[in-house]
């Protein structure tokens, strides 16, 4: 009998390459792919918005005045000619870079303390847990606005930081809760045990072994909480304690002299609102696609 | 079921107290008050010792360990002090306003429980059909929009397409229920819908799971109706935790109502806030936070007293 088991048969499967990250996850999650490709468009085009805007986002003209939507002017016009859509434009760069500035704030602070927490777990644990809870009980938009009241102005490239770290508050507890939760579950994993008992310090374990484990739920959020945080920076910029006059927001440019033009110039306040609606829109798709693709027993 | 109540209860006087202390805190870092405010504001000249007597009067003065122990003491003998602004006490500011925004929250919480229930339980048991989609679509938009946005298309629709608005002035509900809920209905609807799509998507997640479940394969093998399996088996386990969202959401909806009021020109609590906090009013600030986060912990400690009413499992369970 020919020993022929220990060869390997000559057609042997060629293993495939695998396609590209990118091209799985639109695979999977087409409609969190396509939000993804949207939210790169807009990221693209508020970069761009200086050469791509048809009109200077400041300039005023009373000429125009309150114009409807018209080939012109895709948006319509203010009561002070500014054109609409360049205002949702530039609006786009200030509404991006603190919704997503300050989920990466709030997600790391939060990642921090959450891993932080859950390995040390016993009396530290306690207090900081009794300490989120705390926080937890203050709803996200009163903390951000007494945060902005108490922090002020702080602006460093035309963007106002003390809003970031206001809006990023709101985000550290709840984050930390959950990165908490991942970590307990993987405190208990053999190679954690390993690790403690090659007697490397906590802070190696913490940072070279656990940080790294829990990064899929991390993404996640992060993504997750960029939408929270660009509704959140609408929301305080409209109640006037945001992102202040003349610069172009979303939450802004519905507040005040729009509220005045109810019969006038509706697209007033249409536009904006879709803007801060399909932006959100999309980071919550593209949030919930990237679950179901990294980790789909996951819950917020 | 006693001694499961108590140690939640014990459990937030602590939280309580944290919350009390952190609104302090956060306020006292305020750069400039509401002195400079209150007497600068309108550009007067004002000489410094009127400020000083000024401060002195409103105990600004103070070492701030003694004005925290009089806010703590305030806040645990249900004191919290006088408006710095109006020199009226907090409580009364507080209790003119808050039949308003208490009404619109629990007009909403109705519309969100009405919306969420069919919906979750259609998109669920049709999962995946055209009726589950148009559901989700619902459902995102809800997250999506600023529900002061939804507002602001409210009042656009009423008014374009309707040639009506709502009442401008606030008629309590005891006095002409009509005009009331005239007024009251559409900021309820604007916040409602949010808080349904969250619901929804609670109750739809849930139900899927627990159709999975051995005993509902059990209860179908028996040869129960479908209309029982659902009915009885599935809804019973699988609403539980949508009630612990609609604890949760509960502080969403205030949050909401801070931007909505605004919106509707309301008068309430939100209203309120955001006028305190623009005008340095250190104590009607703490006093409405304060409110704010012990109507968020009570309704928390309700809804877990519900759930363990309902689940025996949380109450005898080591948890």
């Amino acid at each position: 009998m020919a020993v022929t088991a220990a060869t390997p048969p000559a057609t042997a499967p060629i293993p495939k390459k695998r396609p590209p990250v990118i091209l799985d996850f639109a695979r999977a999650q087409p409609l969190a792919a396509f939000s993804m490709f949207f939210i790169v468009s807009l990221i693209i085009a508020s970069i761009l918005a200086k050469w791509i805007a048809p009109y200077d986002p400041f300039a005023l003209d009373f000429g125009v005045m309150l114009q409807p939507p018209s080939a012109d002017h895709w948006f319509g016009t203010d009561n002070f000619g500014r054109d609409v859509f360049t205002r949702v434009l530039y609006g786009a760069q200030t509404a991006l870079m603190i919704g997503i500035l300050a989920s990466f704030v709030g997600c790391m602070i939060g990642g921090v303390i959450g891993v932080v927490s859950g390995y040390f777990s016993g009396r530290f644990d306690f207090i900081v847990q009794r300490f989120i809870d705390v926080m937890l009980s203050f709803p996200i938009i009163v903390l951000a606005v007494v945060a902005v009241a108490m922090l002020g102005k702080f602006l460093v490239f035309g963007v106002d930081l003390n809003l970031v770290i206001a809006i990023a508050l709101p985000i550290v507890p709840k984050v930390a809760r959950v990165v908490r939760a991942s970590a307990l579950t993987i405190r208990e994993m053999p190679y954690i045990d390993a690790a403690r008992a090659s007697g490397f310090s906590p802070m190696r374990i913490i940072f070279r072994h656990m940080t790294p484990n829990v990064f899929a739920p991390f993404i996640i959020l992060f993504a997750a909480f960029v939408a929270q945080a660009i509704l959140l920076e609408a929301s305080l910029s409209f109640l006037g304690l945001g992102v202040t006059e003349p610069t172009p927001a979303w939450g802004l440019m519905l507040s005040g002299n729009a509220a005045d033009f109810y019969r006038e110039a509706p697209w007033m306040i249409i536009f904006p609102g879709l803007a801060i609606s399909v932006t959100v829109f999309a980071f919550n798709l593209f949030g919930d696609g990237l679950r179901d693709y990294l980790d789909p027993k996951f819950k917020l | 079921m006693a001694r499961y109540i108590l140690k939640r209860v014990l459990y937030m006087i602590p939280t309580l107290f944290g919350v009390a202390a952190i609104i302090f805190l956060m306020l006292r870092v305020v750069p400039g008050d509401i002195v400079e405010l209150k007497l600068r504001g309108d550009g007067a000249a004002v000489s410094q010792e009127t400020i000083d007597a000024e401060r002195t009067r409103l105990g600004l003065n103070r070492p701030v360990h003694e004005q925290f122990a009089e806010w703590m003491i305030g806040v645990a003998t249900f004191d919290l002090g006088k408006s710095m602004w109006t020199e009226t006490p907090v409580i009364d500011e507080i209790s003119n306003r808050f039949t308003l925004t208490i009404q619109v929250a629990i007009m909403a919480t109705i519309i969100a429980i009405l919306l969420a229930l069919p919906l979750g339980i259609i998109s669920a048991l049709y999962k995946d059909s055209w009726l589950d989609q148009i559901i989700r679509l619902f459902t995102i938009g809800g997250l999506a929009m600023p529900s002061f946005w939804v507002g602001m298309i409210i009042i656009l629709t009423l008014l374009n397409v309707f040639n009506w608005l709502p009442p401008i002035t606030y008629t309590p509900i005891w006095v002409d229920p009509i005009a009331n809920i005239s007024q009251l209905i559409w900021p309820a609807l604007a916040v409602g819908y949010r808080y349904s799509a969250v619901l929804t998507r609670m109750i739809r997640s849930q139900i899927i799971e627990v159709m999975l479940e051995d005993y509902i394969r059990t209860a179908r093998a028996k040869g129960v109706f479908e209309r029982l399996v659902i009915g009885r088996h599935a809804l019973r386990n699988a609403l539980l935790p949508a009630i612990t969202v609609l604890g949760l959401e509960f502080a969403f909806l205030i949050g909401g109502l801070v931007v909505t009021e605004q919106v509707f020109n309301l008068n309430g609590i939100g209203r309120l806030f955001v006028q305190a906090v623009t005008k340095n009013d250190f104590t009607l600030v703490q006093g409405i936070v304060m409110l704010i986060a012990v109507i968020f912990i009570f309704t928390n400690l309700l809804v877990d007293i519900l759930y363990a009413y309902l689940d025996p499992r949380i109450r005898y369970g080591g948890k």
